[in-house]
């Protein structure tokens, strides 16, 4: 915030807001420490990659939960998002389609996805385009399997993520936004950055400017994606990230964008760089 | 030409049916260099009570997600965004809030607090559902505008 613009007693009012409100974060963090099943250490908490202005530190959406919630996340017994990672690996092994083919049969054993996580979206020469996760996983099953491309939002799609994402649990996430990356990084910051809706706020304005602050009784978060997909208490079923983003689209009063749409692919770079360094958690636990 | 045409009629007709001919409209409403307007919205004395309602109404003015106020501490959940609008009556002038409640932009440049009475420069504006809504109306009325003002100006230390 331009603390400088503000008219002088605005100036006071709105340092005692800031300074109530990083009181109320610190206590929140303090001496969290996120150790999945006793053993895969996250990185929660790190220096900002250079190319992103408007943080020095970047932090994981685990550490502005409640305790009750951050322990959910601790064990994957007591973490309802692995029961869609059970499901998912049904799927892989499914042989299915005119080929008789499953995921397994051209990649054998689901842990060979170990580090693809960490580097989604990303650029894809033969198509031209940026590919997510999910459009990796509906090629395969659409040109591979012949089979029905799966709801880029669906459960079974979003249950997929969730499975191979926790082959990279614990591995920090490292996007390319050079080279071909280059115009998709672009066009998701100056999304990230335009205010939208009636409400007039950007990503930004929320996870950005005001991170650690509450609005209403949402703690805001940095809007990190390395924990997902996330299942939500809230809707009770595992949340992938094009989903996430259009609620918060809509939140502004704002039309939103399409789930699987050139929008928010280049937007999900974006956001990606800004949590490089920041370990894969996926599946995590949010309110 | 045809579209302007329809915009005005449109803007015309929506307030109509809440507002007396004294009514100025989100566009015509004259902001001086720091942000402040002098004349009522409406000619019409806001009525606090109902200010007090808009101000912890999720669908109208919502003052309450983004500011702790200590008099409507009863409705749960105070936000942190903006600071404590305790004492709100005594730093600042009811044309100075008229200005702030109104568009809050034009008092401090670039702020994060929504406008409350202004219909056009939005970027794709919509409803709460995520759909397209193009001429959107104004988060709040003229008179609800003027009703928060006098419940803004009762909040004294
Ligand atoms: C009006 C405020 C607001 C705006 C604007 C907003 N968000 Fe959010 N966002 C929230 C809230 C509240 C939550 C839930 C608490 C949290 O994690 O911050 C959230 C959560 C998220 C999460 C989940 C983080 C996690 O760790 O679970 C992501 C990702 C996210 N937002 C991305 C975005 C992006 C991208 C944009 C812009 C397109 C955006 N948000 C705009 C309020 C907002
Ligand atoms: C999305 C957040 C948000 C909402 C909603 C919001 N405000 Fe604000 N408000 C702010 C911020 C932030 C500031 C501080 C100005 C700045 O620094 O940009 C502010 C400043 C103010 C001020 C001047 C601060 C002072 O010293 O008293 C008043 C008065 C005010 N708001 C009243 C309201 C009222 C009344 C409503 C509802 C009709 C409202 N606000 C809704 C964010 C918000």
């Amino acid at each position: 915030m331009k603390i400088s613009k503000l008219h002088p007693i605005m100036q006071l009012a709105t340092a005692a807001t800031l300074a109530l409100g990083l009181g109320v974060a610190a206590q929140a963090e303090e001496g969290a420490k996120l150790i999945v099943n006793g053993e895969i250490e996250m990185v929660t908490r790190t220096a900002a990659p250079a190319y992103i202005d408007g943080l020095d530190e970047i932090i994981s959406g685990w550490e502005f939960r409640s305790t009750e919630t951050q322990a959910l996340q601790m064990d994957d017994f007591d973490n309802s998002g692995m029961l869609g990672v059970d499901s998912a690996l049904e799927a892989w092994n499914k042989v299915q389609g005119p080929e008789q083919k499953s995921c397994a049969t051209c990649h054998g054993d689901v842990e060979s996805m170990k580090g693809v996580r960490t580097v989604m979206p990303k650029f894809n020469e033969e198509a031209n385009d940026l590919w997510t996760l999910e459009d990796y996983i509906n090629n395969c099953r659409t040109e591979r399997q012949n089979v029905e491309a799966w709801g880029y939002t669906g459960g079974s799609m979003t249950n997929m993520a969730a499975l191979i994402a926790v082959q990279s649990r614990g591995m920090p996430m490292n996007v390319a936004i050079d080279g071909p990356a280059a115009p998709f990084w672009e066009a998701g910051k100056e999304l990230y950055y335009a205010r939208t809706g009636v409400l007039e706020l950007s990503c930004a304005s929320c996870h950005e400017q005001s991170y650690g602050l509450h609005i209403r009784a949402d703690h805001l978060s940095q809007g990190q994606i390395n924990g997902f997909p996330a299942y939500r208490l809230k809707n009770a079923k595992l949340n992938g990230i094009h989903a996430r983003f259009k609620g918060c689209v809509r939140d502004t009063k704002a039309e939103t964008y399409k789930p699987g749409g050139p929008e928010f692919h280049a937007l999900e770079l974006y956001v990606a760089s800004r949590g490089n360094g920041l370990t894969v958690e996926g599946p995590s636990v949010r309110n | 030409m045809k579209r302007t045409a329809f915009l005005i009629i449109g803007a015309t007709a929506a307030f109509a049916a809440v507002a007396s001919a004294d009514t100025v409209a989100p566009g015509d409403v004259a902001y001086d260099d720091y942000g402040s307007v002098a004349a009522s919205l409406t000619g019409v004395a806001g009525d606090a009570a109902n200010g007090e309602k808009v101000m912890v109404t999720k669908s109208l003015g919502n003052c309450v997600a983004c500011h702790q106020v200590s008099v409507l501490d009863y409705a749960a959940f105070h936000g942190e965004i903006g600071p404590s609008l305790d004492g709100a009556g005594d730093r600042w002038t009811e044309e100075e809030l008229r200005g702030i409640v109104a568009n809050a932009k034009m008092t401090f440049e670039g702020t994060l607090m929504p406008a409350m009475y202004k219909v056009s420069g939005f970027i794709r504006p919509g409803d709460f559902k995520g759909k397209s809504v193009p001429n959107p109306p104004s988060i709040l009325t003229a008179q609800q505008v003027e009703d928060v003002v006098a419940f803004l100006m009762t909040i004294k230390e």
